[in-house]
């Protein structure tokens, strides 16, 4: 039967347009994807290839456009629509109820009557079974790892008999092996007459899955390619409209360089009293940009925090150019003169207040500075208006609240503040997400440019090929442990892959993960 | 599988967000749904048999008809401004204090120690001593909830809801036991205080009308233009940031709602003091969980926390004439209340979001 | 002996309204709505079902207008909060100044109007809500008091609670329906109707509260009416949903313990134990307040607020 399905059209859209506000965010778009068939949609952060994808699986109701779903006509007005149609869709941030199990979460919404636990344990394993698929049906999602998570999504889709299967950047939190496990499942799935829509921004990835490749760029379509005949470069040109390099740039460290941080034997717990860093050793070098790397949640957070003084320490010490730094509050670090600059990955819920405009938000690394009881605005703001200058930020003036301005010139209104504090040492944590690549190389060129500065530049990283392109060197975490510590210009993906799930690494990782309660 | 006619029929309509509306345009709005509530208020005075135009022009008419009208409005205004500016220092903090009501009481029972017991130093002395003991016990009945957030992150809406009622407890055994008026037969209540311990009448009214004004300026340079106003909103804002920047998000927390439950002490003293002359069980009075609807209307702006409590306080005191002169119950002013709320609450949406018809007919 | 017998008997007729007000509240939270307005839904059902029950001296008219009042206070919250998106804790409160005042302005306005200036309800109703006698199960020694003595509301409470836990718990419904009040978008994606879920719940929770409010206007205040005849007990309510940890089931032994603290007082013998009545008033709120700092030092994951709850929910909320 998947057979006579084959070169049929599972989705064919027209024409979709899709506007948020007064915000552009599809226009004109055409897709189409047969059964049988792995279709990549590619294009840069913001160009829209999530939108789309929800206007698919009911999210979004499009202004205006037609969507036929094996060859009807259709109007999907709500989640439920696009089940029926049996799309199914794994968003980037999981639909999942964290205090439910693995089976309530597949059975959840199904039109079918409740069955017994037994009967049902026994399907969600005939399906596993199917396409190599591995999870406990009775785990709470709380207790679960991300890959974990991502099984079960894969299997709430598989359970509602799902034909057209979308993905919204699967892999972005997968080490490269689990990539490879879930690529196998995607094309034992292909190969059972599904259609399948990958949506993601990392090229090797569009070439190693795909049959086809659908182009967006600003909300629009630019076009469809057969994989077979592209390369990343072309696709590249496609993605950005015109020709770019892809080489990041990586300036030659200094020979005679010093440790700027000495971190020894460094425990960390997190709130919950897990252990978050474990045991952790190493040096932070003047004019280097270490990066880090490790699966989500692996320590990257409590690294930085710790560092920065914003949690508590264990057991350990941090040394700075001969002080240390374990012991001393927030305020003593800064009075010390000593300037760690800290950019979190949370860019409007930690770095910045949402809600204030880039006076206030400049503010913000300043105003404990100021005498008195009252706020001088003065200065934040002439910083703030040399930052809009020098770093081209696109903002209607300095008092918007930086809650509206785009993804890139909220990176940039982050990042330049932490610069413009001239650092001795800058933490950045995944710095180019959700950036377009002519931010992110904004990005890339203000961190190598720091780091010539001589300062000690930390990078953590989701995107091992950037991570091993900009890189001195990468200390790889693995449950809060250092799993290894490589040279960027000699090692491999796949060594850091490995490291990433600490097969190479120092001890046995079983316990702790999260294997919690049941 | 094939794709049968499975969806759903497209809803006639479909909510929508809409861009960011100009701040004309929003007050313009607001105005509107104040408009269509007394329209709504209209019609449930016709249905009561009443004539809108009449009911609305007496309400107006009896807050102002007379020097005396007036002085009363701004009675039943000054511990509803107070109290509202001290909420409105919480929810800065996004810490939704519900506990006004229990603040109040607890300033009111504090200050009244002195009124009661300490009476005999000289007036103004005995004034500033009661002013200072409300600000301690309001401000330590804030600092309750504070003080578990911080420590356990306790749900303090629910927390400071039962903490209005401990208090209220609290003064029901002083006037049935160590307080209760020995001059009193029949029901038990706590003495009318010394005229040394009553709050000075300025042009008429209790003087606390003045520090009302002063502490609705106070609260706003606070809030805008000190530090510690400012890292209330980057607390408000989130957690993570006050906590990134530096700033001791617990210690802010617990002087913050000291802070807040303080200025609602205050409002306990002025209205004991200056308008009840002794503490009455109805202390508060449900004035506490009116300043949270007062403080949201006015969008935490002390200015327009102003405006509102005024307004608010017309419709009281115009609803009493209307029962004096018409004979309809002064419950009515919480129906009006009601439905005036339900109208600008309504309209919050339309600020925000937009409905669109089927097939985007009305888009654009 | 017969002093805990009493107070037991008392303790449950004291909690049947905080019980079908928990229960109410429940179902709100269970869908992610906190609703502050459980007094005004309470007083709005008190009214409709006093008065009902006073014009048609009908108990089952009585208690279907109680219901139906409660339903109609809820619909004002869940159009607001759910379709307009409107801050859910304002219009809580919004609802209980609204409720509060509506009943008593329509109390007030009857009571105008009837000849005597009291409202008491008709004989025939009032022998239908008063406490049952069943033939033979009643009369059992001490059981019969114990368990077969009560008004009809006790028992209906009961049944209610039973059949809400069994709804949340054991129900393909209930299952979707705690999803709602955990994370809206997931179950909106997984194809739940978020919106309509919502709504039968918020409603449904509003009409068993009015019945509760029913309770205290009819057997509390002894049949007569009286103004702000629910005096609180929905705010009780609100807190009791914490102690019993959103279980309608434990809501059960919640409201039983929680009557027994407001009866207490004229329990336990002065000469044993002194304490002003005060204490014994406060003794509830007390508690709670206890109940909800333990509960969060406890920080468990389940057994917990619904994560969505004070959230309103809009699907394409980027």
């Amino acid at each position: 039967m998947a057979q006579e399905k084959k070169d049929t059209y599972a989705i064919e859209c027209k024409g979709i347009r899709k506007t948020f506000g007064s915000v552009v965010a599809n226009n004109n778009v055409d897709l189409d994807v047969k059964y049988g068939e792995i279709l990549a949609l590619l294009g840069e952060n913001g160009s829209g290839k999530t939108t789309l994808m929800n206007m698919l699986s009911g999210i979004y109701h499009p202004d205006a456009g037609t969507i036929r779903i094996g060859g009807q006509e259709v109007s999907i007005n709500s989640p439920t629509d696009a089940i029926g149609l049996g799309i199914g869709m794994i968003h980037q941030h999981f639909k999942l109820v964290d205090v439910h199990s693995a089976m309530d979460n597949i059975v959840l919404g199904t039109k079918e009557k409740r069955i017994r636990p037994k009967e049902l344990k026994a399907k969600i394993e005939e399906i596993s079974s199917k396409f190599g698929l591995e999870v406990d049906p009775e785990k709470k999602i709380y207790n679960m790892s991300v890959s974990e998570k991502q099984t079960v999504e894969i299997l709430k889709v598989l359970y509602r008999g799902a034909s057209i299967l979308i993905l919204d950047e699967p892999t972005a939190v997968l080490t490269p092996q689990e990539t490879e496990k879930l690529f196998a499942i995607l094309r034992r799935m292909k190969e059972q007459g599904c259609a399948i829509v990958i949506i993601t921004h990392k090229l090797n990835e569009v070439l190693a899955i795909s049959d086809r490749v659908e182009i967006l760029r600003k909300g629009e379509s630019i076009g469809t390619v057969d994989t077979k005949d592209i390369d990343e470069k072309k696709l590249t040109e496609l993605m950005v409209g015109r020709p770019v390099t892809l080489e990041i740039d990586r300036p030659e460290r200094k020979a005679d360089a010093v440790p700027e941080i000495v971190i020894r034997n460094l425990n960390v717990e997190r709130p919950d009293g897990t252990p978050g860093l474990t045991n952790v050793n190493f040096e932070l070098m003047e004019g280097e940009i270490l990066g880090v790397a490790g699966i989500a949640g692996s320590g990257q957070k409590e690294l930085c925090e710790a560092i920065t003084g914003l949690t508590e320490i264990k057991e350990g010490s941090i040394v700075h150019r001969e002080e240390e730094l374990v012991g001393m509050t927030f305020k003593d670090i800064r009075s010390r003169g000593i300037r760690i600059s800290f950019v979190p990955e949370d860019r409007l819920g930690m770095g910045l207040v949402a809600s204030m405009g880039m006076v206030d938000n400049v503010l913000l690394k300043h105003y404990q500075d100021q005498q008195g009881i009252f706020i001088d605005r003065k200065t934040p703001r002439k910083m703030a208006e040399k930052m809009v200058k020098e770093l081209g930020i696109l903002t209607p003036s300095v008092d918007t609240p930086v809650r509206m301005l785009s993804g890139g010139n909220v990176q940039k209104v982050l990042l330049g503040r932490e610069i413009i504090a001239e650092p001795n040492v800058l933490l950045t944590a995944y710095p180019v997400r959700g950036l377009d690549i002519n931010s992110s190389y904004t990005v890339y060129d203000l961190l190598n440019e720091q780091k010539k500065k001589g300062v000690a530049v930390l990078l953590v990283g989701e995107d091992l090929d950037v991570l091993l392109s900009i890189s001195d060197r990468i200390l790889v975490l693995c449950h809060g442990e250092v799993s290894g510590i490589v040279d960027a210009r000699k090692t491999t993906k796949e060594e850091v892959g490995l490291l990433m799930t600490g097969v190479k690494g120092t001890k046995e990782e079983k316990e702790e993960s999260t294997d919690g309660s049941k | 599988m094939e794709a049968s006619k499975k969806t759903g029929r497209e809803p006639l309509l479909r909510t929508v967000k809409r861009a960011e509306l100009s701040r004309k345009k929003t007050m313009i709005l607001r105005a509107a749904s104040v408009l269509l509530a007394l329209l709504a208020g209209g019609i449930f005075l016709l249905i009561i048999g009443f004539n809108p135009f009449t009911v609305y022009q007496t309400i107006i008419s009896g807050a102002f008809r007379s020097e005396m009208a007036v002085q009363a409005t701004i009675r039943i205004m000054i511990p509803l401004l107070i109290s509202s500016l001290g909420v409105t220092m919480a929810f800065k903090m996004r810490f939704w204090n519900i506990g006004a009501e229990g603040q109040i009481i607890m300033g009111a029972i504090f200050a009244t120690y002195f009124a009661l017991y300490q009476n005999a130093m000289p007036h103004v002395l005995l004034l500033i001593i009661m002013f200072i003991f409300s600000v301690i016990g309001g401000g330590l009945f804030g600092l309750i909830p504070a003080f578990f957030k911080a420590k356990f992150n306790t749900n303090e809406t629910l927390f400071t809801l039962m903490l209005n009622y401990i208090a209220l407890n609290v003064i029901v055994y002083l006037r049935d036991g160590p307080w209760k008026d020995p001059a009193s037969s029949g029901f038990p209540k706590i003495a009318r205080f010394d005229l040394n311990a009553q709050l000075d009448s300025v042009l008429g009214v209790q003087a606390g009308w003045i520090i009302a004004l002063l502490l609705t300026a106070i609260v706003y340079i606070y809030l805008k233009y000190t530090k510690q106003g400012y890292e209330i909103s980057v607390v408000g804002d989130s957690h993570a940031t006050a906590k990134y920047a530096g700033i001791p998000v617990k210690r802010m927390m617990l002087r913050t709602m000291f802070l807040s439950g303080a200025i609602c002490g205050i409002a306990g003293m002025v209205q004991a003091t200056g308008s009840d002359m002794t503490l009455a069980t109805s202390v508060a009075g449900g004035v506490g969980f009116t300043a949270i609807i007062v403080a949201w209307l006015a969008r935490l702006n002390p200015a327009a926390i102003v405006i509102v409590s005024f307004l608010f306080s017309i419709l009281e005191k115009g609803s009493s004439v209307m029962q004096s002169t018409y004979g309809l119950s002064s419950y009515s002013a919480d129906v009006l209340q009601g439905i005036i709320l339900f109208f600008v609450l309504g309209c919050e949406f339309f600020v925000r979001y937009k409905f669109v018809g089927r097939k985007g007919g009305a888009g654009k | 002996m017969s002093t805990v017998l009493n107070l037991f008997v008392a303790a449950v007729l004291a909690g049947t309204p905080l019980l079908f007000g928990t229960v109410g509240e429940i179902m709100n939270e269970k869908v992610g709505h906190l609703n502050l307005g459980v007094e005004g839904m309470m007083s709005i059902g008190a009214c409709a079902g006093f008065m009902v029950g006073y014009q048609t001296d009908n108990v089952v008219l009585a208690l279907l207008a109680a219901f139906a009042a409660g339903v109609a206070a809820a619909l004002i919250y869940a159009v607001l909060t759910i379709t307009f998106m409107a801050d859910q804790n304002v219009t809580g409160l919004t609802l209980t100044i609204f409720g509060v005042g509506l009943a008593n302005f329509i109390g007030e306005y009857m009571l105008n109007h009837s000849a005597t200036q009291s409202l008491k309800l008709p004989e025939h109703i009032s022998a239908q809500i008063a406490n049952l006698h069943i033939p033979v199960l009643s009369d059992i020694p001490v059981l019969g008091k114990l368990l077969f003595s009560y008004n009809i509301f006790v028992y209906i409470g009961i049944v209610t609670a039973v059949i809400c836990w069994y709804y949340l718990q054991k129900t393909k419904t209930g299952l979707n329906v705690r999803a709602v009040g955990e994370n809206p978008g997931a179950a909106d994606a997984a194809g739940i109707r978020v919106i309509r879920a919502k709504y039968i719940n918020v409603l449904i929770g509003g009409g068993i509260c009015g019945i509760g409010g029913a309770y205290s206007a009819m057997i509390i205040c002894g049949g007569v009416w009286i103004s702000n005849c629910v005096n609180g007990l929905g705010w009780i309510s609100v807190a009791l949903v914490i102690f019993a940890s959103w279980s309608p089931v434990k809501a059960i032994y919640g409201s039983l313990a929680f009557g027994c603290f407001s009866v207490l007082k004229y329990y336990v013998p002065k000469s044993i134990i002194s304490i002003p009545n005060a204490f014994y008033d406060m003794l509830p709120f007390v508690i709670t307040a206890l109940v909800l700092v333990i509960s969060s030092v406890r920080q468990s994951k389940e057994n917990n607020q619904p994560a969505s709850c004070g959230t309103n929910y809009f699907r394409e909320e980027r």
